[in-house]
């Protein structure tokens, strides 16, 4: 059982979709109970940093995902909850993230030469710098769709693989148990159902 | 390297995908969900939803359709027509959209652009703008192409940039539904004007015209179209086959 983690944002239903797709027994849920008694977490993303941190600590779920986390349960956070692994973000302003990956979240347009356009949208490569049980299923070059205009930095120890966008960006880094994937597995085809598919085994 | 996008546009009215020569002489294609399985199958790079009658009737999407299509497809889906407030956003998300694409609704309220990018993120924000020269300037159209707004495009999308648009498509009136390339002239026009991704769209009859689309104006990013997807007239499949062989960067 993986549960979604429904905390007010977008998106759950490719990713509830998708994790069907693969067999997967799915729950979306905000019920700390039913969290606990799920082997595995997803947090997904799409948004603002500042609205997203907001709601998943309103919510409760920032405790949650937290405690669960430091209990070893495996942890994916997709795009911008990927992010919110991180310790913080400058996304319009300076907000605090989970601090469950080492690192912050930056503006692309900070590395990226002037000609690169922002955001980074569209299908680009993975290259990884790390082994992960994340992309056992996966192979050099193997193309993911992207969506961002900030970018995890200083987290050099726990990046998996990077894309190239006139400049290395960070697209995967895990921390023990706790992963996170800037691209969007469950929006990268048969490429992401295969994360989605090494996810559920690691 | 980041690859250029190949985007089949569903055009959907009444639960059914349709195509308009310059937006008249609507045809009734095939079912949405159909179609959006066969194109994901087939190499599409991303689709786009679009409810074209919304806007002009008021209309909302038929949220159904939408959640069935975007249950069956694992690529991205951008959600348009009929999104007029941050309670549409909303809606459109949560039922498997990735990003919203904004038209009439930015037109009558421009502040759209600037919420929707503050609740989601500017990458979830897609200005849709529907283009015909006037008086020998580009001007922007509302209602699905029907009615001249008065504005000049290129100053228009610039400020749907400035407010917080990710992503701009740009859609020619003046070659859609003709078949006789994209409207290489607008298309740089936009491109040199922002610097967020551009999206062509109107004209493609053939994989010539994308190849000469993505040669002439190397700063694009996507191609779309509807008909000779749906129609068969071009094989995305063949298409990117042509775009690798031809040294522009393509998903296969």
């Amino acid at each position: 059982m993986v549960a979604i983690i429904d905390y007010g944002v977008g998106n759950l239903f490719s990713l509830r979709s998708s994790l069907r797709e693969i067999g997967a027994d799915v729950i979306v849920t905000s019920d700390e109970a039913e969290i606990a008694a799920a082997g595995r977490i997803i947090l997904p993303g799409v948004g603002a940093f500042e609205d997203a941190a907001r709601k998943l600590r309103e919510s409760g779920m920032a405790d949650v995902v937290k405690r669960e986390a430091a209990g070893g349960k495996p942890l994916l956070g997709i795009c911008l909850s990927m992010q919110l692994m991180f310790d913080k973000s400058y996304e319009y302003g300076e907000h605090d993230g989970l601090g469950l990956i080492h690192g912050s979240v930056r503006p692309i347009a900070d590395v990226i030469p002037a000609d690169y356009k922002i955001p980074h949208i569209g299908w680009n490569s993975l290259h990884f710098t790390k082994e992960s049980p994340l992309f056992k299923y996966s192979k050099e070059g193997d193309y993911v769709y992207f969506v961002h205009s900030y970018y995890a930095a200083d987290c050099d120890e726990s990046t998996l693989a990077v894309t190239e966008y006139g400049a290395e960006l960070t697209a995967s880094a895990a921390n023990g148990n706790v992963y996170g994937c800037q691209f969007h597995p469950e929006k990268s085809g048969n490429t992401g159902l295969n994360i989605l598919r090494a996810f559920m085994e690691v | 390297m980041i690859t250029k996008r190949i985007i089949p546009c569903l055009d959907v009215r009444d639960g059914r995908v349709v195509k308009g020569v310059n937006f008249e002489n609507l045809g009734d294609v095939a079912s949405p969900v159909d179609m959006a399985k066969l194109y994901t199958n087939s190499g599409a790079d991303e689709l786009v939803f679009y409810d074209i009658t919304a806007s002009a009737e008021g209309r909302k999407l038929f949220t159904d359709i939408l959640s069935e299509t975007a249950s069956n497809v694992f690529i991205p889906l951008t959600v348009g027509g009929g999104i007029n407030t941050i309670e549409d956003f909303d809606r459109v998300l949560k039922c498997g959209a990735d990003k919203v694409s904004v038209n009439s609704g930015a037109i009558r309220n421009p502040d759209l652009i600037t919420e929707g990018a503050r609740k989601y993120g500017d990458q979830c924000v897609v200005l849709s703008c529907d283009i015909k020269r006037v008086d020998g300037e580009f001007r922007v159209f509302a209602r699905g192409g029907r009615d001249d707004t008065g504005m000049e495009a290129i100053s228009w999308i610039k400020r749907c940039v400035e407010m917080g648009a990710g992503e701009v498509v740009v859609n020619s009136i003046d070659t859609d539904g003709v078949k006789q390339g994209f409207d290489i002239e607008m298309l740089q026009a936009v491109c040199d004007a922002v610097s967020v991704p551009v999206i062509a769209s109107g004209g493609a009859g053939n994989i010539d015209h994308f190849i000469e689309l993505f040669r002439k104006v190397p700063s694009i990013d996507a191609g779309l179209a509807a008909s000779i997807f749906h129609f068969g007239e071009v094989s995305i499949k063949d298409l990117k086959e042509r775009m690798a062989a031809e040294g522009i960067p393509a998903r296969i």
